[in-house]
């Protein structure tokens, strides 16, 4: 998928108070052509605010939204274009499908609205239900389709316009889990065949992995991040991110120097204990003896049933079992190291139990520190 | 501290081990067996799911073993009292079964306060104050609502409510605890939460439970013992590990986890329950060592069944055991990637590592561990 390079939406130092609140804060963001961009975040972050600002919904306090190039709101100007004006298609958390109505009369309602005239509503329907690939349902009532099929529906009615934008707001977030899991990746793979240009809405963070270009993590009304899936899994920028996305282990540590591109530092595990000393990446810019959180996911945690030979004093700790939870294709463990509990899986056929002692080890590569 | 049945205590007696039984139950909806001879034990203080597709008869069991209908053939007995058996022209009323009922809606009343839904059950039974106050407290503990017996039930969360009606089904300490899909109005974080705390609540009251849902993953993760059912029928019993390592057969492989099934034909078996099996997806074939059911033999029309994160994919040749395909999607969920290999006309589902950097395209070689490659029956 070749992809252009041209800016198609342009947010440039986006503010929105509620009251004394400040929802958006200072929200800087450009989203190229035919992207898939993800607002995630917990309630209260600011995503959809962001989004509403975009659809026009919303009016702002301060910054520029540009859409193609054009300005569509900039309140220091006094420019601020209706929604309608702002060619932009939007898919909702309800279908809205009207179910005594055929497909076709589905898609073609808000043209039909807008008074276009019959040939032009049969040709942008017909094209809008061959790019969703409902062409042979044109004539089948709403009723009769499947979640999937009514979702398709609820993007051709969107795209129809032939807008420059999809702003989708938490799409599925009404499915059940299992249909939710096929319609993302469905939804994803109608993106990359129509092509346009999306920003999406979700708290899902396994949702933003899956289906998004780039992911926008935000915090307070701040962006936290922008990355690929796999930036934002594998270095997330501080610790809010790393325990956002996936699950991680966040140990608070303190740095002791740096050696062969990692940063060394010291784990204390409480009284009694001496503390580990353990190397991962990270840390760049910090100084000795500053506090730090090593973030390091479950399945980069090497459990070892026995003691392992070899270099032992490298990144290898005992801990005690404390739970063990039986997920089938794996089983999700807890494990107690001093003062500290460790998220770790272990393959399914292991039989590992409560207060059974393990070691556990990692990659220093596979660990990541943080100062932020 | 709830002293109820036993707490923790394992039962050890043989009228224990069939604490609940259930013998050739039949209902009848109509011409449809919606329950079509269904027999199972459940052992004094354990925990059994029903687990099943809508329709499958999970529900009209338990609703049979709580009495709120009668049955047209078979028989219910718990703690050796008979509940239901037409055939001896006996039925007890739900009333007077001792069960304690905890389902999908909260049913908790909204103009009471907790601690008076918690009592409710108890001041119906004409106990003294000081007791009812007592063991309310208890629960309420239990169940994490102990700051909360004063607010009413409409300030509550889902979770919360949920919690009080848990509390409500055990403070009387019933003999029997049912449950119909009780977490399926909560949104996802919160009903992995709530799993593990009402398996843990569970286990601390020590009261016989069993629980109906059609949600594999909570199956797994709460259960003593799970019983699959289709269409009326039990198709497998076993302990969770039993039932998504060795399920019986295609049906239960598919229900439980996610499983790559492939029709195939044993080739070659040993005494040892090993053999070869062949399979075959347009224009490619292969032989391939796996584990086999008793009484499997050459020519036994078998599925195969492999699980995605028991097939290794890796990019360089590991030899003529490995299956040569191409990745046609990989789909990156942070711990893991789903990745689909075409392999012939046959898509395997394959869990990889994040770090195994599988993308669309490439070609890739598939390994099959043995120990973990079934062949069940169609």
């Amino acid at each position: 998928m070749s992809r252009s390079t041209n800016v198609m939406v342009e947010i440039e130092h986006l503010s929105k108070h509620f009251g004394a609140e400040l929802a958006v804060n200072d929200v800087s963001l450009s989203v190229t052509e035919g992207e898939f961009v993800t607002l995630l975040g917990p309630s209260g972050c600011g995503k959809t605010t962001t989004l509403r600002c975009i659809a026009g919904l919303e009016r702002f306090d301060a910054g520029e939204i540009r859409i193609g190039g054009d300005t569509v709101a900039a309140p220091a100007r006094g420019i601020f274009l209706a929604p309608e004006d702002r060619n932009i298609g939007m898919v909702f958390q309800s279908y809205a499908v009207w179910p005594h109505m055929t497909v076709f009369d589905n898609v073609a309602y808000g043209l039909r609205v807008r008074r276009a005239s019959g040939a032009i509503v049969r040709e942008r329907t017909t094209r809008a239900l061959e790019m969703v690939g409902l062409g042979h349902l044109a004539d089948r009532y709403a009723t009769k389709l499947s979640g999937g099929q009514r979702q398709r529906v609820a993007l051709a009615r969107a795209i129809v316009y032939e807008p420059r934008v999809i702003l989708f707001d938490e799409p599925l977030s009404n499915l059940d889990a299992k249909l939710r899991e096929q319609m993302r990746i469905e939804l994803v793979r109608l993106q990359h065949e129509v092509g346009i240009t999306s920003i999406y809405v979700t708290h899902d963070q396994a949702e933003a992995l899956v289906m998004s270009d780039r992911v926008v993590v935000m915090d307070k009304g701040v962006i936290q991040q922008i990355g690929d899936p796999q930036t934002i899994y594998a270095h997330p920028a501080n610790t809010f991110v790393a325990n956002f996305i996936g699950v991680a282990n966040l140990i608070p540590g303190v740095l002791l120097g740096r050696s062969g591109g990692f940063c060394e530092f010291e784990v204390p595990l409480g009284e009694g204990r001496a503390p580990l000393r353990l190397r991962a990446l990270g840390a760049e810019d910090a100084r000795e003896r500053q506090p730090l959180t090593l973030s390091l996911r479950p399945e980069d945690i090497k459990v070892h049933l026995k003691k392992p030979n070899g270099d032992a004093g490298d990144n290898l700790f005992e801990g005690e079992v404390i739970e063990t939870v039986y997920l089938g294709s794996m089983l999700d463990c807890r494990v107690k190291v001093g003062q500290h509990e460790f998220s770790v899986q272990i393959d399914h056929y292991e039989q590992i139990d409560p207060h059974q002692k393990v070691y556990l080890s990692f990659e220093p590569d596979h660990g990541l520190c943080l100062t932020a | 501290m709830i002293a109820g049945n036993s707490a923790g205590v394992m039962a050890d007696t043989s009228a224990d081990d069939r604490y609940v039984e259930v013998q050739g139950l039949v209902k009848l909806f109509g011409t449809d067996r919606a329950v079509d001879d269904v027999s199972f034990s459940v052992p004094k203080g354990r925990f059994l799911t029903l687990l099943g597709p809508s329709g499958c008869g999970k529900t009209t069991t338990l609703m049979s073993i709580a009495g709120l209908h009668s049955v047209d053939a078979g028989r219910i007995s718990v703690g050796g009292t008979v509940y239901t058996a037409p055939a001896e022209g006996q039925f007890m009323p739900p009333e007077r079964r001792d069960i304690g009922m905890v389902f999908q809606s909260y049913a908790i009343w909204p103009h009471m306060t907790v601690a008076q839904n918690v009592a409710y059950p108890l001041e119906i039974r004409k106990i003294d104050r000081a007791e009812i106050d007592q063991r309310v407290h208890e629960v309420l503990h239990l169940v994490g609502l102990g700051t909360m017996a004063d607010k009413l039930a409409t300030q509550l969360s889902g979770g919360q409510q949920q919690r009080a009606a848990l509390a409500r089904a055990i403070v009387s300490r019933p003999r029997l605890l049912l449950f119909d899909e009780p977490l399926s109005n909560l949104d996802l974080k919160l009903r992995e939460q709530m799993r593990l705390e009402l398996k843990r609540i569970q286990h601390e009251v020590g009261i016989t439970s069993i629980y109906v849902t059609h949600d594999q993953a909570e199956a797994l993760v709460m259960s003593d013992e799970i019983i699959v059912m289709s269409k009326g029928r039990i198709q497998q019993k076993g302990g969770p590990r039993e039932i998504y390592a060795q399920p019986v057969n295609a049906y239960v492989s598919n229900f439980i986890g996610v499983a790559n099934l492939l029709k195939g034909r044993v080739v070659t078996a040993t005494s040892a329950g090993r053999g070869e099996v062949e399979i075959a997806a347009g224009g490619r074939t292969a032989r391939l060592p796996c584990l086999l059911r008793a009484g499997m033999t050459p020519g036994t029309e078998v599925v195969l069944s492999v699980r995605p994160e028991n097939v290794a994919a890796s990019r360089q040749n590991g030899g003529s055991a490995c299956l040569e395909g191409e990745v046609i999607e990989a789909i990156f969920l942070g711990n893991s990637v789903d990745c689909r290999v075409r392999w012939g006309d046959f898509e395997w589902k394959v869990t990889a590592h994040p770090r195994a950097g599988l993308k669309a395209g490439q070609k890739v070689y598939l390994r099959l561990d043995p120990e973990h490659t079934l062949a069940v029956h169609p």
